[in-house]
Formats: structure tokens, sequence, C-alpha cells
């Protein structure tokens, strides 16, 4: 009988200048990239990294203000692209060295950033 | 070096019963460079959260997709049960399983039919779906619907099936396990099938790991990864191992699929074997307040569902992020060198569901 | 079905469906259901078809792909709206990014409700489409004929202007 592992669920914070370094170590440790998401939160954005090794789960939480651009993981994992161009269209969240910027064409809206209304 | 060209291919697309826009750059016949665009069924339904109350969300993320329906909302209240530390009773959990077990035989049979159509093969096609056919009907004589069922909710599900009803499903399925059998020689042996997948659209271990591919796109390039390993639902009392192909192309990628339909029919018999007695459903209290994230492996590969309290009946975030996004990096690549007469078939090999990628 | 002389060629876009109402559309093609015994078969090239099958709302994106392929379809048309997405956008009404309904793009004639429709549901929303059809073809046919009257009367003004002159 496999234990639980579904319940382990890490949610570790980090700063924006050690984001890169960080997604780095997961990289050379063969970690896999399974999600990026971000949530609108008071402070700016929320964006979670999560990362499974042999089905279990470790999630870097970054928090950002809402003008601060962050640093693309593209270099790194090349499919982070996706989610990267997503947050982009759909909260506003600026990135910088993209290595694929769809340049807000990647998912077309009708209202610009969706989840982030502009006032 | 010769000229280059632009093709524009898609939304609206003979093979493509979904609307996905590719760029192809292509040389002569080759296919350089493919970019994805997406968007055309993109809803915005995580965003009703603010909306719905999350007993009622259930409603709305099954129908992220109809084909994975049942999954999504597996997903879904697996995520909110553990935002909310429910325990849910054993009974469900089994059912659960054997639903959502059903649901791959039906979603694998539903892809092989298409990849037959892609390739030109119509009477295979039709077969396919006429054998798939049968496990529509079993859905709706133990859920009343035929691709949507809405027999999930929060703390467990809301129709019990009885042993009678059970041990019929296995019978069923046993026989349906020689028609299948048919089909899966016909994928296996036939001369023109194999010429039309072996070698098609490789993808190395390396490259997978790479693309973070997931899914039977995943097991196809011999990576080990399979959600239903994690613990959750009924599977740690089934005892499984995933089933893995070294090849790589479209041909173990079809292998892999086949074989997990056969792997599934022993699943729901195992599961039926040991189903325990007892309530179907536990007591739902209180409001989401934490956070969790629950990871399903649907037909199509790994998918996540995280979810945000805020304390109140309404959800502060709640995201999926479904199989097709995370392979759409894997399918890319496989379609770098291709023929342009292979693309539809090499789009359909990573068995795409666009409207779940989109929401 | 008397009435079904003809034998429609279908064309099926997905507007922004869950998928539901498009795979009962296929079922509806392959054998438990087969609509292809009444000559239906489904075409990919709106220029060969005769219904349009649509599922799914309309969004800001595919709008415009919707009435393209809705405006390449010959004379006499008939467009079946699948779904309840397809009549009223549904469950996602609400949603930012959603329309409404595909009769917010195109003129509909015939609604097929269901979440999904039910392939017995759509092969009746179909026949009812044959029956729209014939009287689209009907009025088509007295419209080019009055057409070509209108042609011979004007051919013939035209020529007692020439004597007369």
């Amino acid at each position: 009988m496999t234990e639980a592992l579904y319940r382990i669920q890490n949610f570790v914070p980090i700063q924006a200048s050690e984001l890169l370094n960080k997604v780095r170590d997961m990289k050379s440790d063969g970690q896999r990239l399974g999600q990026i998401c971000c949530t609108k939160v008071e402070e700016g954005f929320e964006i979670l990294y999560s990362f499974d090794k042999d089905h279990v789960l470790t999630n870097l939480r970054l928090t950002v203000p809402e003008d601060e651009a962050v640093q693309s993981v593209t270099g790194v994992y090349w499919p982070a692209f996706i989610y990267e161009n997503e947050m982009q269209d759909l909260f506003g969240v600026k990135f910088k060295n993209m290595a694929l910027n769809y340049e807000g064409r990647f998912f077309k809206v009708s209202e610009p950033t969706p989840w982030n209304p502009q006032k | 070096m010769s000229k280059r060209t632009v093709i524009p291919f898609g939304p609206q697309h003979p093979v493509l019963p979904e609307p996905v826009h590719l760029d192809l750059v292509i040389e002569d016949e080759k296919v350089v460079e493919a970019v994805p665009s997406i968007g055309f069924v993109h809803r915005g339904l995580e965003k009703l959260v603010e909306k719905r109350e999350f007993p009622e969300m259930v409603y709305v993320i099954e129908r992220i997709c109809g084909i994975c329906s049942f999954g999504h909302g597996w997903g879904y209240c697996r995520s909110v049960e553990g935002n909310m530390s429910i325990e849910i009773p054993d009974r469900a959990q089994f059912l659960r399983t054997i639903w959502h077990e059903l649901s791959r035989i039906h979603s694998h049979l539903m892809w092989l039919g298409l990849l037959a159509d892609a390739f030109g093969f119509e009477s295979l096609f039709m077969h396919c779906w006429r054998v798939r056919e049968t496990i529509l009907d079993i859905f709706e004589e133990t859920t009343g619907g035929r691709v949507i069922f809405s027999v999930c909710k929060v703390g467990g599900v809301r129709r019990d099936i009885d042993g009678e009803e059970l041990k019929r499903i296995v019978d069923i399925l046993a026989k349906l396990k020689d028609e299948i059998k048919k089909l899966a020689d016909v994928f296996f042996d036939d001369y023109s099938v194999r010429n039309r997948l072996c070698g098609v659209g490789y993808l190395s271990k390396e490259d997978a790991k790479e693309l973070c591919a997931v899914g039977p796109m995943a097991r196809a390039s011999g990576i080990r990864q399979d959600m239903r390993l994690d613990g959750h639902g009924a599977y740690p009392y089934l005892d499984f191992e995933p089933v893995l192909e070294e090849g790589g192309d479209s041909y173990a990628r079809c292998k892999v699929r086949i074989r997990e339909v056969f792997q599934s029919i022993e699943l729901i018999a195992k599961a039926v074997k040991r189903i325990p007695v007892g309530e179907i459903s536990a007591p739902v209290k209180g409001n989401p307040s934490g956070e969790f994230i629950a990871r399903m492996e649907q037909p199509r590969g790994e998918a996540y569902y995280y979810s945000k309290g805020s304390g109140s009946k309404f959800l502060a975030r709640m995201r999926v992020r479904t199989p097709t996004n995370m392979n759409i990096p894997a399918m890319v690549k496989t379609l770098q060198g291709c023929d342009l007469a292979d693309v539809p078939m090499l789009i359909l090999t990573i068995d795409p569901c666009i409207s779940c990628t989109e929401r | 079905m008397s009435y079904v002389t003809k034998s429609p060629w279908i064309i099926h876009y997905d507007g922004s469906s869950c998928n539901g109402c498009d795979i009962e559309v296929l079922a509806c093609l392959t054998p438990m259901y087969d609509v292809e015994r009444f000559g239906v078969i489904n075409t990919g090239n709106p220029k060969h078809a005769d219904i349009f099958l649509v599922t799914g709302s309309v969004n800001a994106q595919n709008i415009s792909v919707v009435k393209q392929i809705y405006e390449q379809m010959p004379r006499p048309k008939v467009v079946v709206a699948v779904g309840i997405c397809a009549a009223s956008a549904g469950i996602f009404k609400e949603c930012y990014n959603i329309i409404g309904g595909v009769d917010k793009a195109i003129p509909v004639d015939v609604y097929v409700p269901g979440c999904a429709a039910r392939p017995e549901a759509i092969i009746d929303g179909v026949v009812k489409g044959l029956s729209v059809l014939e009287e689209k073809r009907k009025s088509l046919k007295e419209e080019l004929a009055a057409e070509t009257v209108k042609a011979g009367m004007d051919f013939k003004a035209e020529g007692e202007e020439r004597e007369g002159a």
C-alpha cells in the first residue's frame, strides 16, 4: 500500500531576488515544473511555482508588488512560457527576459487583464 | 536553402474537433517550426468562483471539458476537501475510482477512433466509437448522464451503485475486452497503421523530461509518472504499476493508451471486488479557508487543482492546470522536422483537449 | 420523414463549448446513431455544407470565425445551435470572455437544448433543420424565378428602348 503522498503540500516562501537561483536548484535536483499559478492579493501578485519529483509536490511562493517586473524562468524551464504568457495576458504581470513572448496575443480576451481589471 | 512558407493551420479544420491554431513554418514539405496560439475557447470560468458558492462550483468545473468531466469534478472536490480537512468514506473513494477509470476507457477509445480517422482509417474509427458506446451506456445507467454526470460532490458522491449493478459492469467490461482486443490487434499489427505511426513524432526520454511532458506522452517515452501513485482515491488498495513504453514515437503513445484501457478494466474489476459497504458521503461543515493542491491522473495526464479559501462560501482562487497545457511544448517539439501531411496526426497524438487548456 | 428528399451535408464548428456536445455530434455519425444512413455527411468545407452545427457560445475571438464560416456557405443554409451554451451561453453566461449564444453572431434556425445535448436530440434538431432548409430552398427558388422574370423584362425594356432610338 502506497502512502498518501498527496497530503504533502510544501509551500516555501521566496524572495524575488532569489527566484532564479531557487528554480535552478530545483532543476538540478531533477524536479519537473508542474505549473505556475498567479493569484491577485492585496500586496500585488502571489505567484506559485509548483514542482514535482517522484510524485511529491513542492511549491515556491513568490509575492511581488503589481508594478514590479518578475524574472522569467523560461531560461531554465522553457515550457514556462505558457504560464508566463497566460499570467501576462490575464493578470498583467510583467516579466523580464522571456524566451518566448507573445506580447499579449496568447490568450485573446475581450477586455485586457480580466483577472486584474484596471480602474 | 529552399524558401520558407508560413501556413496557418486551424482553427476550423476537418480533423480537429476543436479549434486550435498553429502557424507552421515549412520548407518544402518539412515543418521547421510550429507556433501555437490559443484562446478560441477561453471562457474564464475560474473567475466564476466569485459568483458561485463552493459546493455549486463543482458543476462549473465539470464543464471544463466534456471528455474528462468526471476527473475534473473529482479533482475539484479533492482540492476543497483537502482544504477543509474532510475525510470522505471509503465507499465513495471506490465509486469515484470506478467512474474515473470508466472515463479513462471512454476517453482512450475516443482518442483511438480520432487517431484512426486522422490517418484515414475510417472503419476503424467507427468501430472504436461503436465499442465506446457501451461505456456511455454504463454511465447513463449509473449516473443518468452520458458525458456530464454531476455525480461527484464535495464530501463524497451523490449516487451509489448497488452490488448487482457493479457485478454487471464487470461482466460487460469482460465481454468488451474481447472487442477491444480485436481493435488493439489492428493498431498493433496492421501494416499501414504501423507505417503511419512507427518512428513518427519521436520524443526522447531526455526531451520529455526537459519539456515537462505529462501523462501518456511521458510514459510512452519511458518516464514513470502517474499521479494515481500519489495515494489518493482507492488506488492504494488496487496495487498497480503504470504502463510504460520506451519507443517515444506515435506508435508507443498509441500502445500506452491501448494498454491503459486493459489496465483500467482490471482496476475496475479489482475495485468491485474490494469495495467496502458504508456511507457514500461525509457531512460538510464550515467554509474553506486554507489552500490545497490536488493532482489527478486524467486520461491525458497530470492535472492540478489549486483552491484557496477566503473563509466565506466563495473561494478566493480556483485554478485548474490541465494536461494539454503541459504537453503543448512537447507537441511543438515533435512537430519540428515532420512532414506537413503528418501534422494533424501528430497534434492528435498528444490527445489535445483545447477546452481544458483554455478553460 | 418523407420530406427528406435531399442528403444534407453538415459542417461543425466548436465555439467555446466544453467538448461534451462536440463528442455527441461525432457520436451521431458513428454506428450507434449513424446519421449517414440519411445521407448526412460531416464535411470540413463550408462551401459544401447545407447545415451549420454550432456548439458552444461565441466569444470575442471566435465570433469572426463563426460569421466567416456562415458567410462562406451557399444558400439555402440552416444554422442549428447544439446545446444550451450555443442557445444562451448556459452555465458560462457570466464569464468575462463570453458574448452569448450563437444568435449574437448569426441567425439561428433550430435550437437543440441539453447539457450535453443527447445524440437523439441532435438528430431531431438536424431533421427539423431539414424542413427549414426545404422552405428556404422554395423561397430561394421563387426569389430566383422573380429575378429571372425581372431580368427578362429589363432585357425586353432595353430592347424596346433600342428599337425606339
